[in-house]
Parts: C-alpha cells; sequence; structure tokens
C-alpha cells in the first residue's frame, strides 16, 4: 500500500504581529513551521504503516527552503520525501497548486491521499478536495477517526456542524485530518539522523509533467487584488479616567442602550 | 505578470520591503529587488512612494475564457434532514443585492428536501430554484453533490455562485471549482460588485490573520465563493412572492462512498454560544486559566455565554468548542465583551457582526479597539470585576 501524505511549510502564524506605524506585517524573525494540521496527516499515515506495511511518502510544493519540513517528516517516520519545486509554481492559487500536486502524485502512485484539513496562513481548505477531483477519486474531508482500513476500503467518522457521520469508501481515497484524530509523535533520535542524511529528491515542472498555463500564477483564476488592513468602526468610543470612571460610563451607556 | 523594480526611479528608501508580506524584498546595491518569493499581492506597488515598483505582462498572461454567456447569481441552499440549513437564507439576502446591482436573476439550487423547502427559497428571494428530489441526495456524499452541480453549472452557466462555509460546502464546492477550471473563495466576509469591471469583489481574512484580502476571478466564470453562517444579513421574507421551480433529475450520477451512520453531539456549550445574547469572551491577555471563572461570573450576571479566542484555547485554559474566530465559531449576540482579546482578524472575522463590541485591554493599541463599539484600556482583572460588581448593583 502506498500513502502519500502533502503538507505545507506555513509561517507560524500565531506569531505574525501588525507594525502598527506602517500598518503591515511583520514577518522578520517569524519561525517556518509544518502546518499543524498536517502533522496530524502525517501521524495517520504512520500510524496506518505501522498496521499495514505501507510506505509513507510526504510530498510538499513550496520554495526550496520547504525541504526543511521534508527533513522534519523524515524525522517523524516518513518512507521518502518530494520536494515539487520550481519558480514557475510561484503565486499558485488553490486551483493551480492542487493541480500541481495532483500531477505529482499521479506519477508516484497512491492508495490513500491524507492531507491535514486547511493551512493555517490561507485556512481554505480547498486544496485536499480539489485535489481528488482532479485524480478523480472519492475524497471524506475533515476525518477525527480512522475506525477501519483494510486493502480496498477504509472507514472514517467525518466531523459534521451537529456531530459526525460513520463513512465507508473504497481505495483510493483522499481524506483531510482534524486535530481530534491523533497526537503527533515526536522526532525519534534514528528519525532525526536519517533527516540529516537524506537526500530530497526534486520535483520540476517537467518532472511531474504539468503544462505552465496550469500551474503558478498563470494557472490560477483567482488573483490578489489588493490587501488592507480593517478600518475601526466610525462610532466608536473610547472611554477615558480611571478604571472606576471607565466602568461607570460603560454602565451609564449599556443602561441608556436598555441592555441591562 | 511580473512585479518588478524599475531601477532608475528607486531611492533605495526600503519601504517596500517593511510591506512585503512573504520577505520577497531585498536591498540589493541600494535598490530593491523582488525575489522568487514574490506572490504577485501587489502590497509594495500600493506603498512604493516613487511609483518605481510596476507590474509587467508576459505572453501568456491572459486567457480569458469567454464569460460574457454566464449570467446570474447561484445560491446552494443546503439541507440537512430535508431542512434548508439558515445559511441559505442569509445567502439568499446576500445573493439577491448582489442580483439587482447586476440587474440580474437568483436562482437556488437544493438537492434533497421536497417541494415545500424549495418554495420557502422562493419567498425568501430567489426567482428560480433548480430542485433535485433524488434520494441519493439524503445523506452528504461529495461526489453525486459535486457532480450534479457541476454538470448544472455548465448547462446553465451562472456568472456567481456562493454557498455556506459549512462542513458540506467546504467539502464538495472545491470539488466543483476544480472540474469547472474556476477560481473559488473561502470564508468570504463580504461580497461587493466591482462597478468598472463587474467583477466580484470576494473579501476574507488573509495570511493568518491582521489582513483582508480583495479576490478578484475575473478571467474565469462562474466566480464561486463559500460565507460563512451568520455573517450575511438574511434578506426580507415575502409569503407572497412568486417563481418558478425546476425540477432537475440526477440521472448517471455515481457515489463511492457511503455514509453508514449518521450521530448528532451538540454540546450545550455550542448551542448556548450561538444563540446567547450576550456573551462574554477572554484572550491571551487573561494570563491564566483561572481568568475564565472570573468571565463566568461576568457571563451568569449577565446571562450570557463564554466564549474564548484560539490563543486562550491552544493555551489549554478552556476547551475548543467555545472558540469564536474563523478556526472556531461565527457569532452575533447583542452584546460581546472581548476581555484581554488582542483581536487577530481570525478573530474578529467571528464576531464582527455582533451589535455591539465592548474591548476591555491593557494596550490602547491592540486592533480590538478597531472593531470595537465601546473600549476600556486597562487590566481585565481590574476592569472585570468592578464590572459584576456595578451591574449587580444596578440589578438590585
Amino acid at each position: 500500500m502506498n500513502i502519500i501524505v502533502c503538507i505545507k511549510q506555513v509561517p507560524d502564524t500565531a506569531e505574525v504581529r501588525i507594525n502598527p506605524e506602517t500598518n503591515t506585517l511583520i514577518r522578520e524573525g517569524v519561525p517556518s513551521i509544518i502546518n499543524p494540521y498536517d502533522l496530524h496527516a502525517i501521524e495517520a499515515a504512520l500510524q496506518i504503516k505501522e498496521k499495514t506495511g505501507a510506505k509513507v511518502t510526504v510530498i510538499t510544493m513550496g520554495p526550496p527552503q520547504a525541504e526543511e519540513a521534508l527533513r522534519e517528516a523524515i524525522s517523524m517516520g516518513a518512507d521518502d520525501v518530494r520536494l515539487i519545486s520550481d519558480r514557475a509554481f510561484a503565486g499558485a492559487d488553490t486551483w493551480a497548486t492542487a493541480h500541481v500536486l495532483y500531477k505529482a502524485i499521479e506519477k508516484l502512485g497512491y492508495d490513500i491521499i491524507l492531507c491535514g484539513k486547511q493551512a493555517i496562513d490561507g485556512d481554505t481548505a480547498q486544496v485536499g478536495p480539489e485535489v481528488a477531483e482532479f485524480l478523480n477519486i472519492p475524497h471524506i474531508a475533515y476525518i477525527r477517526k480512522i475506525e477501519d482500513v483494510s486493502d480496498k476500503s477504509i472507514k472514517v467518522q467525518r466531523l459534521m456542524d451537529e456531530g459526525y457521520d460513520v463513512v465507508e469508501s473504497p481505495l483510493p481515497v483522499l481524506l483531510t485530518v482534524v486535530k481530534e484524530l491523533n497526537t503527533p509523535r515526536l522526532p525519534s533520535l534514528k528519525g532525526k539522523m536519517a533527516a540529516k542524511k537524506a537526500v530530497i529528491t526534486k520535483m520540476d515542472l517537467n518532472a511531474i509533467g504539468a503544462k505552465a498555463e496550469n500551474v503558478g500564477l498563470k494557472g490560477s483564476p483567482t488573483q490578489v487584488k489588493n490587501i488592507f488592513v480593517p478600518q475601526s468602526k466610525a462610532d466608536r468610543k473610547m472611554f477615558h479616567g480611571s478604571v472606576e470612571e471607565q466602568v461607570d460610563t460603560l454602565v451609564r451607556e449599556l443602561r441608556e442602550l436598555k441592555c441591562v | 505578470m511580473r512585479i518588478v523594480v524599475n531601477i532608475e526611479r528607486c531611492t533605495g528608501c526600503g519601504q517596500c520591503i517593511d510591506s512585503c508580506p512573504f520577505t520577497a524584498i531585498v536591498m540589493q546595491e541600494g535598490k530593491a529587488f523582488i525575489n522568487e518569493y514574490c506572490q504577485f499581492c501587489k502590497a509594495c506597488m500600493n506603498i512604493c512612494p516613487e511609483g518605481a515598483i510596476i507590474e509587467i505582462m508576459e505572453e501568456g498572461d491572459i486567457q480569458k475564457a469567454d464569460i460574457s454567456d454566464y449570467k446570474g447569481v447561484w445560491v446552494f441552499a443546503e439541507q440537512r434532514d430535508g431542512m434548508v440549513a439558515p445559511v441559505a437564507y442569509e445567502l439568499l439576502g446576500a445573493g439577491r443585492r448582489l442580483a439587482d446591482e447586476l440587474k440580474a436573476e437568483l436562482s437556488a439550487v437544493l438537492f434533497g428536501s421536497n417541494e415545500d423547502q424549495a418554495k420557502e427559497l422562493i419567498k425568501w428571494g430567489a426567482d428560480k430554484v433548480y430542485h433535485c428530489k433524488d434520494s441519493i441526495f439524503e445523506k452528504f456524499n461529495d461526489e453525486p453533490y459535486s457532480q450534479l452541480l457541476t454538470n448544472l453549472v455548465k448547462t446553465h452557466k451562472p456568472e456567481i455562485v456562493l454557498a455556506g462555509a459549512t462542513p458540506i460546502g467546504r467539502s464538495f464546492i472545491p470539488r466543483v471549482a476544480a472540474r469547472v477550471r474556476t477560481g473559488l473563495t473561502a470564508d468570504c466576509t463580504a461580497l461587493e460588485i466591482d462597478r468598472d469591471s463587474g467583477n466580484l469583489l470576494q473579501i476574507r481574512p488573509a495570511f493568518g490573520g491582521n489582513i483582508m484580502a480583495t479576490i478578484l476571478c475575473p478571467n474565469h466564470r462562474p466566480q464561486i465563493a463559500t460565507v460563512r453562517p451568520r455573517v450575511m444579513k438574511r434578506g426580507e421574507y415575502n409569503a407572497d412572492r412568486k417563481g418558478e421551480i425546476i425540477p432537475v433529475s440526477a440521472d448517471n450520477i455515481a457515489c463511492r462512498t457511503k455514509v453508514l451512520e449518521t450521530i448528532k453531539e451538540v454540546s450545550e456549550c455550542m448551542v448556548n454560544l450561538q444563540e446567547a445574547d450576550v456573551i462574554v469572551a477572554g484572550g491571551r491577555g487573561l494570563g491564566k486559566p483561572d481568568g475564565f471563572k472570573m468571565l463566568e461570573e461576568l457571563a451568569e450576571v449577565l446571562g450570557g455565554a463564554v466564549g474564548a479566542s484560539r490563543a486562550a484555547v491552544d493555551e489549554g485554559w478552556i476547551p475548543y468548542s467555545h472558540q469564536v474566530g474563523q478556526t472556531g465559531k461565527t457569532v452575533c449576540p447583542k452584546i460581546y465583551i472581548a476581555c484581554g482579546i488582542s483581536g487577530a482578524v481570525q478573530h474578529l472575522v467571528g464576531m464582527q457582526s455582533s451589535d455591539i463590541i465592548i474591548a476591555i485591554n491593557k494596550n490602547p493599541e491592540a486592533p480590538i479597539f478597531n472593531v470595537a463599539t465601546y473600549g476600556i484600556i486597562g487590566d481585565v482583572y481590574e476592569v472585570v470585576p468592578l464590572l459584576i460588581k456595578k451591574l449587580k448593583e444596578v440589578k438590585q
């Protein structure tokens, strides 16, 4: 059995701060991490490997430094990795990203594809289902438990708004996973050694066999028109004075509005 | 397309370097240089005082599909247990406004459910309802949903498609966008029509918070967007409204996945949070789990529920079911009291449509004050106990 895990290297957004003078993001010194949801996807793959002897290949599309994320995956226990990287992939939206991953996955062979439910920098949750559509295989999103897996099929719990569904699918299938699924393991010492020594295989535009018009900015139907900092409410009231005075004013305002 | 620096105009002031969310601009020999990490967000173009940063088009940039055939606004109305989900009525409110602006028709698409539910969609603003009653749609499976919606989109060519950013919409709509080869923007918080181009301006939080982005899908149709529940206001309900229900059949629709069981697990807290008139929420500024006990007391005095920011949940101070924001619940109470919450965009999108927002924070620069109706600058551990005391006095 072949398992592919798709991961993304993201800035640790909990650390991103805004410069109040220029109203722009301060990215300097923000560490890059494996998207937290993707760690749960790697863990799920490793657990299936332990049960079935499957081969786990972790892939990422990104700039050259995304290699670091793949080394971390090896240190957790991934058997193989691929860095899908090409200048032509820059500026990709979810459609063009999913297209590149689909082309790469087709070359690698697969029975189960695992993804985190979304990346914390974009929060779209779109790439996984789009990859499944390109591959013409079923997908199940927001998996919180894998109940059973065999060579032919898989049974999982899918998180819904008001509870969960138990869903069965034949293989091959793509799953996107939530945090409740498992606790990602820490790298082992042996894993860290392997990660250090590993030679990272790269796949570029030619290697995946995609057309330039379907990747990167050119292949992306959506474009960012502009980015902006949300403006403050025109009618806001900032209170002044001592804490007691401010609280008194608030209570008075709320009473006038008949809120209390 | 490429974004490049006209080095003759560049003065090397470095403002563009600070503006770049991707650290893609570096200084080389006193001039700015844009490297391969550029994501084409154009933030630097707006900030450059010399107008030295320009956009150049390359061969093959424009692949314009024939988009003029695409007309009308569609709302995908999801149902659960046969009942249309409330988010569909909110989308009809937004869709009606967009359709009127474009002088186009508003249609709803309903899979599963009965005729009565289809009629409700007309009363909430739809001119037409494409309705498929087939039992294959009773339970949610991605493949039949995406196949039929893809077929309908290809046949009827709508200009805009809106769907709920729910576990259902967020799961199957990407398949439709992939198949139709068009753009999809997740979790929009505002939708407008660009007067000049007629394009849909899709506004959503970007780069993990603090900043909003306007997304366009200029050369592909339909323009597809998902919107979270409780972000848009419902339209007007008119029981006398007339419209057309168009039956759709589900021929040749396949389904490989199978839903074996559906288990309801609604925690009381989730319901409380989404239905509460008052929410008292805490963030990292509380500094310790005990802070939530104080917030519970305030919530009790006001008859409300307790919410939290992602930071507080990540710290393990309070369970995830209390989380408000982009990765938690979207809420819309009458009063939202944010205690020690700095106000990352991710949190703001989950609560900014609240009627009254009261922000309590030590840091006067905290972005939460930007959306606040009332702002108190002070230590939550001083302000909240005092507020509890004064509110109790008022009540007596």
